[in-house]
């Protein structure tokens, strides 16, 4: 019953580039993307995500580059003729059309038989839960429904890659959990590719089978939530996994995989990520990880502030050189008490100054 | 000051709930601009319309009945329709595709302020450059046998296709840059959507903008219409006055500056004001039957 293209094994970007005037927004993206997985483009803004998912959708043509699926060439193609289905940011419904004509839209463009239709609109309409809202306009919506609306007009012709640019940001907190269950849970009936724009990395840990990590425009690394979350690649990777205290250093030696890093005068042991050339090494740590030891190692800090988490106590202490470290700790702490903080070796990164 | 507080007592006081209807202090502002409309418009209007009832000849409906019965008068209702209807359909259908193209344009400023220019120089000085550009010695003609389209030259002036053109040349640009408000208007992102659910452009416009810019272009027709239902100088100047081109507003002039027949003059110019009226509204209740709403994409 697939209505467009024929299905894929693998949608290949090789060398995409889009320059705008005289800023390169994405500078050679190299990316293969299995058939039935879920890609997560994780990125801050302006590291161009959604650029790469409009050269994907053919809004907007690439500068240099080829987008294959399988050996089909696509970047060619207008985005009608494609057959991507997309979710747009701000979900870009039909205000004129009730809630069944715009899912049914893209089926009436392809020409479905008006039974048909009907009968795969009223589907999409319960995958999505809205049946009772089929006859409204899309401004009679709460804004949670429209995103479900976007959602199913997308999903409703098939397609075989569907492209998500941030359909969660609009939407409170609450309703983004939810939705974001929902989204998994389509992904998983249809067993359609879809690849999701976030900039928010709880999204895409939950979301993604992989994650493509973005910065300035080309790819920092590519893995499954897991590794990211585990062993990010490269600081601005750490920065985004929250890995929040980044500690500048001097490398003193190797011990088997664990790089000995001398902080201000103490030497604590982590892995080493990327290779240095020189002796300057940043450490990146995660608050959580990082605990008062209670013993005479470790890094020697004053405490700044302690908040009160539920669990325990999150702490800010300041070094003697003045850098502050996030930690937490089990029990609470005086405001201006001297502590030692450590943390395993497993749970330090020693990123190099090579880039 | 006792009945305030006991209205306090018994709930919102007057002036609270004249708030809640939107109307305070603020609202006194609004009456400098009833008076001018009173004084400006509604007056003058009362005034007309009381004094086409007063003909020369004492009977009430005198005028009226003197205008529908004589083909020379009430045939220039026709004769002004015949103008004003293809002018305005013409600018519109050439504005839209324009405005299509200028939309996806950066520098839009510099082409507006070029097209703001005929409207300020006014249909009379558009008639004057008419006469010259299109007169016998003019360009056009020179121009045309120069190249050998012509041999002798032709005459665009004094006639029906002279007060054509001239209203197109200054009707355009207000149609244009009305229609341009409309058409920008639209959510880019939503012909986005309909591209990426596999509607090419053609059925893009049919099925997404157009029904969005219906209502926007019935209010566009409207008033390009109006202006061009009260044509004058230029049905005078480039036109033929006495037959082709004899406007209904030229029967109101010379009924008022050539009879001195105020009455009379006030009864035409009641009868084309009621024939503007019907056509707009005929126009606006078709429009009811489109979707009106926001044509961005929905709330976020």
């Amino acid at each position: 019953m697939t209505v467009g293209p024929a299905t894929f094994k693998q949608l290949h970007l090789q060398g995409v580039r889009r320059e705008f005037d005289a800023f390169t927004a994405l500078k050679g993206l190299d990316l293969t993307i299995e058939r039935g997985e879920f890609i997560a483009l994780l990125g801050p803004s302006g590291c161009g995500k959604t650029t790469a998912l409009n050269c994907i959708a053919g809004l907007l043509p690439v500068s240099a580059g080829r987008i294959m699926l399988d050996d089909r060439r696509v970047d060619v193609l207008r985005p009608e003729e494609r057959g991507f289905g997309m979710v747009f940011q701000n979900y870009a419904l039909f205000p004129h059309m009730t809630v069944r004509k715009n899912i049914g839209f893209g089926l009436r463009m392809r020409g479905v038989p008006k039974p048909e239709l009907e009968k795969r609109v009223d589907a999409a309409l319960a995958a999505v839960r809205l049946e009772s809202q089929a006859e409204k306009l899309p401004g009679q919506l709460s804004g949670g429904q429209q995103q479900r609306v976007a959602i199913a007009r997308a999903i409703v012709v098939e397609p075989p890659l569907v492209l998500m640019d941030e359909p969660l940001s609009n939407l409170d907190a609450k309703l983004r959990l939810e939705m974001r269950q929902e989204i998994r849970r389509i992904h998983q009936s249809l067993g359609s590719t879809t690849i999701y724009v976030t900039h928010d990395q709880e999204e895409a840990l939950s979301l993604a089978d992989r994650i493509v990590v973005l910065r300035d425009g080309a790819i920092r690394q590519v893995g499954t939530p897991a590794e990211l979350y585990a062993l990010p690649a490269h600081l601005d990777v750490a920065d985004f996994m929250g890995f929040r205290n980044r500690v500048n250093g001097e490398l003193v030696g190797m011990e088997g995989e664990d790089a000995l890093l001398n902080i201000e005068g103490t030497v604590i042991r982590g892995r080493m990520r990327a290779a240095s050339a020189s002796k300057a090494a940043v450490a990146a740590i995660r608050p959580d990880d990082l605990e008062p030891t209670g013993t005479d190692s470790g890094i020697p800090v004053r405490v700044e502030a302690v908040e009160y988490r539920g669990r325990g106590f999150h702490g800010v202490g300041v070094t003697a050189s003045g850098t502050e470290l996030h930690f937490a700790s089990p029990h609470p702490l005086q405001r201006g008490a001297a502590v030692r903080l450590g943390a395993d070796a497993g749970r330090v990164l020693v990123f190099g100054d090579a880039r | 000051m006792s009945a305030v507080l006991e209205s306090r007592a018994a709930g919102p006081t007057l002036r609270q709930k004249l708030a809640a209807r939107g109307i305070d202090g603020a609202t006194l502002l609004v009456l400098p601009c009833v008076a001018l409309i009173l004084g400006l418009f509604i007056y003058p209007f009362l005034y007309g319309l009381m004094l086409s009832f007063e003909p020369k000849d004492g009977s009430l409906f005198g005028n009226y009945a003197r205008f529908f019965s004589d083909p020379f008068l009430y045939g220039t209702i026709f004769k002004t329709l015949r103008l004003a209807f293809p002018v305005t359909l013409l600018n519109l259908l050439i504005a839209i595709p324009i405005a299509f193209r200028v939309r996806l344009m950066r520098r839009q400023r510099l082409l507006t302020t070029l097209l703001v220019l005929p409207i300020t120089l006014g249909t009379v000085l558009v008639a004057e450059g008419m006469l010259f550009y299109f007169g016998p010695q003019g360009w056009f003609n020179r121009a045309m046998m120069a190249v050998g389209l012509l041999s002798t030259p032709i005459s665009v002036l004094n006639g029906y296709w002279g007060v054509f053109i001239s209203l197109v040349l200054t009707g355009f640009p207000f149609t244009f840059l009305l229609t341009l408000s409309y058409v920008t208007g639209i959510d880019p992102s939503l012909e986005n959507a309909a591209a990426t659910l596999g509607a090419g452009p053609a059925a893009r416009f049919r099925e997404v903008f157009l029904p969005l810019l219906v209502p926007g272009l019935a209010i566009t027709f409207c008033l390009s219409f109006v202006q061009a239902y009260s044509v004058l100088p230029s049905a005078v100047l480039v036109g033929d006055p006495a037959n082709a081109t004899r406007v209904i507003s030229i029967a109101a002039y010379q009924a008022a500056f050539e009879e001195y027949d105020y009455s009379m003059a006030s009864a035409i110019a009641m009868i084309m004001g009621a024939v503007q009226l019907l056509v707009v509204v005929a126009v606006l209740g078709c429009r009811s039957l489109f979707y009106r709403g926001p044509a961005a994409g929905a709330k976020g």
